[in-house]
């Protein structure tokens, strides 16, 4: 099983991940991972972002991602909350929970869906700077970090 | 006839975020339709050059080159994406 939700408001950290346990008792471990707007990127100060996507292919994408993480890993339920629209520095964007029976199993999968997300899911990234508005270059670090869940 | 859609970068550049085609004759594919595109004047041309880095999606599904495309399908063209 698997959510998903693409929204321009915050989430409540605490209540999502309690989402992923609550009622249950064959959860062993619960991992997860928030990714926030960061207040300089490639040297610049960064006074805010705003995040486009692609409605419906963006839903499906992550769905995708997490069916493929419940095919690989044996998991219990995963959750994937990512936002968008404007954001400023110290903004959430992003959280993955992941749960299973076992530790290993929700640290690599948690790992997996984010080195997925950032490289299959269609969202693009503008930044503000002092000196205008800029889109964010993909990196070739994030298609490595993807590269090694193959084979 | 499709739907094309254009996001982020891509989609300022061409000054265009939706729009609807008529198909080349034949059996189309993205890489047919891309030649259709380039063939536009303006910023069309440069856009989808050779070695430019775009990526293309048929109806939500990531896509290629080869990739067939056929009357109501949506074709969207967009950067390398850029979430999390």
């Amino acid at each position: 099983m698997a959510r998903v939700r693409v929204q321009a408001e915050d989430f409540d950290v605490g209540r999502e991940l309690e989402s992923l346990t609550h009622g249950r008792t064959d959860v062993g471990g619960l991992a997860s991972f928030i990714g926030l707007v960061r207040k300089t990127n490639d040297g610049q100060a960064i006074q805010g972002m705003t995040l486009e996507h692609y409605p419906g292919m963006t839903e499906k994408a992550l769905e995708d991602i997490c069916a493929q993480a419940h095919g690989r890993w044996d998991l219990i339920d995963t959750l994937v909350i990512h936002r968008v629209g404007p954001l400023v520095p110290g903004d959430r964007i992003v959280l993955v929970g992941v749960a299973s029976a076992h530790r290993g199993q929700a640290f690599e999968a948690c790992e997996f869906i984010m080195d997925y997300l950032k490289t299959r899911a269609p969202f693009w990234k503008r930044e503000d700077t002092a000196e205008g508005s800029r889109w964010v270059e993909a990196r070739a670090s994030d298609d490595v970090a993807a590269e090694r869940w193959k084979g | 006839m499709v739907t094309l859609l254009y996001f982020a970068s891509l989609r300022e550049r061409l000054g265009c975020s939706r729009e609807q085609l008529a198909l080349p004759s034949g059996n189309a594919t993205v890489s047919s339709l891309v030649e259709v595109l380039r063939n536009r004047d303006g910023g069309w041309t440069e856009a989808f050059a050779p070695g430019k880095s775009w990526r293309v999606a048929v109806n939500q599904q990531m896509a290629d080159l080869a990739t067939p495309v056929k009357p109501g399908d949506e074709v969207a063209f967009f950067p390398p994406v850029t979430g999390g």
